[in-house]
């Protein structure tokens, strides 16, 4: 069978300082026939900066990534943050036929109204993990996964017709056998920069998040963004926090990935006690701390 | 419905414009304040912002704390019951309290913000390292958070070398 193709925005916080992210996303979405063709000299989508500071330059940013895109093929990013710059562009542009204009103009090529923007979650409409993975169910069992999407459900007034994607971890990873904690703090935003400029507010609420879950009864958390997985882990103020895997590290886990020791050193709270402890680990890891 | 005395309505009038938001659809309802995780370190929560807005207290409005505490997360306009885009309101007055000099709330998270976009504008893509490395030079602070950016080098989650992009060009577009 073919695999599917899509255009693929990385994104800074992905690319650049999470690898292990973006190692087991490559993995998973190879292993459920899916191929990411990373968009050529994409550049950076503007992050929280560009648009606190400069709107000029936070509409530029997006557009000229909109303008990489092989036409024909849809755009799949997984930072929620790079979505959400690149959707609200897409659609500042597809409402305005002058900025329409000077886009053209600008970026020589024409604005194409047809190009889909998805975030990774959609896919999970369009594949069946269940064609990919005998006993489903058996793949990540007894481990109790605390979800956190951190400020990713919540969308602008301009993107509120966008799919919600609410449950949709607990449902994929459930499916997995996966006990999934439900803890009250799942959409709790991680504070972005504010883990720079103001550690202690960001480090007040990411505890709260970690004290929760652990207080549930969660042995580890779960997040769907590079940037919450590393405020997560550097701003937790407990002794002893459990471990944050990225959503997609589970799941390739589950379909069998081999590569695993290339991602678990990568953390700084060390995932691989618990996965022992949870008989999880297929392959002893060399590089277990 | 306040009626704005004369001369007190420029902000909310200029906000309004820019914005695109019917600024006086705000009921008060305190949603987004209880909603906001961010709140406490806030001078105003984000509903008495909004109200200094509808009573034109531009100087209130410009230097507070607010507009650069809040990181545009959405949790308040996604249970606004009004659909009021507040993120995209702190855009704008964020904007016009560079553009007209005012006394800045949060100069960090300014330079932060500065910063970031220098090693956009540089590489065309954010570059951790140099941006940490200028935020906190300019911030003389060389010992808070050096065992995280020691861990954070180790486990390699800030690279040494930027990643460049090859179209200079657009970038020279992009920060005319």
């Amino acid at each position: 069978m073919g695999k599917t193709i899509y255009s693929f925005f990385p994104g800074c916080s992905l690319k650049l300082s999470n690898h292990e992210n973006t190692l087991s996303l490559l993995q998973f979405c190879d292993m459920v026939d899916i191929e990411l063709n990373e968009l050529n000299d994409w550049n950076c989508c503007g992050s929280s900066s560009a648009h606190s500071i400069n709107h000029d330059i936070a509409m530029q940013l997006p557009f000229r990534n909109l303008s990489l895109v092989p036409q024909g093929l849809p755009l799949l990013i997984a930072c929620p943050s790079c979505l959400i710059r690149l959707k609200q562009s897409y659609l500042k542009l597809k409402n305005d036929p002058d900025l329409q204009k000077k886009y053209e103009q600008n970026w020589g090529r024409p604005f194409d109204p047809s190009l889909e923007i998805i975030h990774f979650f959609e896919l999970f409409k369009r594949i069946r993990l269940r064609d990919h993975i005998n006993d489903p169910r058996a793949k990540l069992k007894g481990i109790k996964v605390a979800p956190y999407y951190g400020c990713m459900l919540s969308m602008p007034p301009d993107l509120r017709k966008e799919p919600s994607y609410y449950g949709l971890m607990e449902d994929a990873l459930s499916r997995l056998g996966a006990e999934m904690i439900s803890f009250g703090y799942e959409t709790m935003c991680c504070g972005t920069y504010l883990s720079v400029a103001k550690p202690k507010l960001s480090e007040k609420v990411v505890t709260q998040i970690f004290s929760r879950a652990m207080d549930a009864g969660a042995e580890c958390l779960v997040t769907a963004c590079a940037m919450c997985h590393l405020n997560l882990e550097i701003r937790c103020a407990l002794k002893n926090p459990i471990p944050t895997f990225h959503f997609s590290e589970l799941l390739s886990m589950a379909l069998g990935a081999k590569d695993q020791r290339k991602w678990f050193p990568k953390h700084i709270v060390d995932p691989i006690p618990l996965l022992k402890k949870r008989d999880l680990l297929k392959t002893r890891s060399k590089n277990n701390n | 419905m306040i009626e704005l005395e004369n001369g007190h309505e420029d902000l909310t009038w200029d906000i309004q414009k820019q914005s695109g938001i019917n600024l006086s659809s705000c009921l008060h309802c305190r949603t987004c304040t209880n909603a906001c995780p961010f709140s406490e370190g806030m001078d105003y929560p984000p509903n008495v912002l909004l109200r200094l807005i509808q009573m034109g207290m531009e100087k209130e409005a410009l230097e507070s704390s607010t507009i650069w505490v809040c990181v545009g997360c959405n949790t308040c306009c996604s249970f606004c019951p009004m659909a009021i885009d507040i993120p995209g309101i702190m855009d704008c007055l964020r904007e016009k309290a560079l553009e007209q000099g005012e006394n800045i709330g949060e100069p960090d998270i300014v330079n932060f913000h500065t910063e970031v976009l220098n090693t956009v504008e540089k590489y065309g893509r954010a570059h951790k390292l140099e941006i940490m490395m200028q935020y906190k030079l300019k911030k003389l602070d060389f010992v808070n958070d050096f065992g995280v950016g020691l861990k954070m080098l180790k486990k390699r989650k800030l690279n040494l070398t930027p990643s460049k992009i090859k179209d200079k060009k657009a970038l020279k577009k992009i920060f005319k």
